[in-house]
């Protein structure tokens, strides 16, 4: 690609913390700063700083506010309550994953859809299709900065930078103008990386002020600041599905094991409703599982996976677990092959390697 | 890490010492430290036929796959059992412990096609 990379408001910080950048979805973003293995280590036994500005900000306001959103995306929004956030999948006619993300309810009548980055021109078009009256579609996402902290000492090294009791702030539930190191922010406790942490949104600045505080304040206690390879490998752990690989506007969220967001019991019909109830009540043709390795390889995005001779699906994402230290991956499989024990086998370059369904998520935090 | 002085190096980021009129085979620091975190490699048996500038194998980080090109035509005789199970050593001591394959060469001709340490590091330096 010869296009100009777009950059987040830290690009500048990355040199000076040995931040060692790719290109991620036409954004220069720092893939890891020490290794992906010791950030991923540092997030599941003390915390890391994830620099993810790039998600895209769309504010959806207005009296119809509620009605279009219940039409566009899957799960309940009449059940969001001021200050809770909630995860959803927007899809297509088709019942595919145009995109998944979450809606924070700001106001009565506004809401913050934080979509992913390499969506953010396809959702807006979308959803400026769908638009129906009273509502009023604004994409804020060169406007807000994003940083994650994840970890089980987020909470006790963020308290140090606020007055605000964190404690208050339950799992999805969030906060505006929380007071953080000096910063106007939002912080809310969400994540992407199956440990307890927050997320906190604000103005470039603020966030750029926030990243250096963060990490000077939290370093006794282990805060290191982490790439996006650490936060792929540790949602790939926890069992959160990445658009792209787990869900694509070919796959339904049904498929793709996202059962819990599509609710097609509510009383507004939604796009994608009528394939979707048909594939809840006559079950889904292929599935999303876990597969570990029983020979020696590991799986990876693309690779085929056979029965004998019969293809029956694709690994969708695979790495080595730096916290099991198993080879394991998702697969989109018939869901004839989806029963936990299957054996099944891996096309790796040019051998099939055994491999077995298991249960997933691969990581829970205990 | 300085680059050793005594070794050849190919484009491809493999290195090359001639011990005994046999040579050994492995992988640069400058490759190890652009993959990150090694999790897995994969090698010939004893008795395979390598080809220069053709896979031999391969060298997986936690994030991608990265294939291993021979620098040399030759015959394997000797692998690394070691990096089976501690495939880190790759990123721990590249030129010493890591060590990939030894073999026995066809060709001494394209030794001349490898470079010296200065030349190779020309190349890495950005």
């Amino acid at each position: 690609m010869t296009n100009q990379l777009l950059r987040t408001p830290l690009f500048e910080s990355y040199k000076e913390y040995g931040g060692k950048t790719i290109d991620f979805g036409g954004w220069e973003l720092p893939v890891q700063f020490s290794s992906i293995k010791a950030e991923h280590e540092a997030v599941r036994t003390k915390a890391g700083l994830f620099d993810v500005s790039h998600m895209g900000e769309v504010f959806v306001s207005g009296s119809g506010a509620l009605d279009y959103l219940q039409k566009l995306v899957t799960n309940d929004v009449s059940k969001l309550k001021i200050g809770q956030a909630q995860y959803t999948v927007m899809c297509n006619e088709q019942g595919g994953t145009i995109d998944d993300f979450l809606i924070y309810k700001l106001e009565e009548e506004r809401y913050l859809l934080v979509v992913n980055a390499s969506n953010i021109e396809k959702d807006v078009a979308w959803m400026e299709k769908q638009q129906t009256d009273n509502v009023v579609i604004d994409n804020q996402s060169s406007n807000y900065a994003l940083l994650a902290l994840q970890g089980p000492v987020a909470e006790s090294v963020l308290q140090k930078l606020t007055k605000e009791s964190l404690e208050e702030i339950k799992f999805f539930r969030f906060k505006e103008h929380v007071q953080v190191g000096g910063e106007d922010v939002l912080v809310s406790r969400t994540g992407y990386t199956g440990e307890n942490g927050f997320e906190i949104y604000g103005t470039p600045e603020a966030i750029q002020n926030l990243w250096s505080k963060v990490l000077q304040e939290g370093k006794e206690e282990g805060v290191v600041p982490a790439g996006l390879g650490a936060r792929d490998t540790l949602r790939f752990e926890a069992g959160l599905p990445l658009y792209g690989q787990e869900l694509r506007e070919d796959i339904s969220p049904l498929e793709a094991g996202l059962g819990f967001v599509v609710k097609v019991n509510k009383e507004e019909d939604f796009i994608g409703k009528d394939i979707l109830v048909k594939q809840k009540a006559q079950g889904v043709e292929r599935k999303l599982v876990g597969l570990e390795m029983i020979d020696k390889g590991i799986p990876r995005t693309g690779y085929k996976v056979f029965d004998g001779d019969k293809e029956i699906g694709e690994v969708t994402t695979g790495t080595q677990s730096p916290t099991l230290k198993k080879n394991i991956g998702f697969a989109l499989l018939s869901t004839e092959f989806t029963e936990l024990g299957t054996e099944v086998e891996v096309e790796i370059r040019t051998k099939r390697l055994k491999a077995r369904v298991i249960a997933t998520p691969f990581y829970k935090r205990s | 890490m300085s680059t050793p002085k005594d070794l050849r190096y190919s484009e491809e980021h493999e290195w090359v010492k001639e011990e005994d009129g046999k040579y050994r085979i492995g992988i640069t620091h400058f490759a190890q430290s652009e993959l990150g975190d090694i999790v897995f490699v994969e090698l010939p048996q004893v008795g395979d036929q390598l080809k220069s500038d053709e896979p031999f194998g391969s060298v997986e980080s936690v994030k991608t796959v990265s294939e291993l090109y021979a620098p040399l035509t030759g015959k394997v005789v000797e692998v690394n059992e070691n990096l089976e199970d501690s495939p880190e050593l790759v990123n721990e001591s590249p030129y010493e412990g890591a060590w990939m394959v030894v073999v026995e060469i066809d060709n001494k001709a394209e030794l001349d096609e490898l470079m010296t340490a200065e030349q190779y590091e020309e190349m890495t330096a950005e």
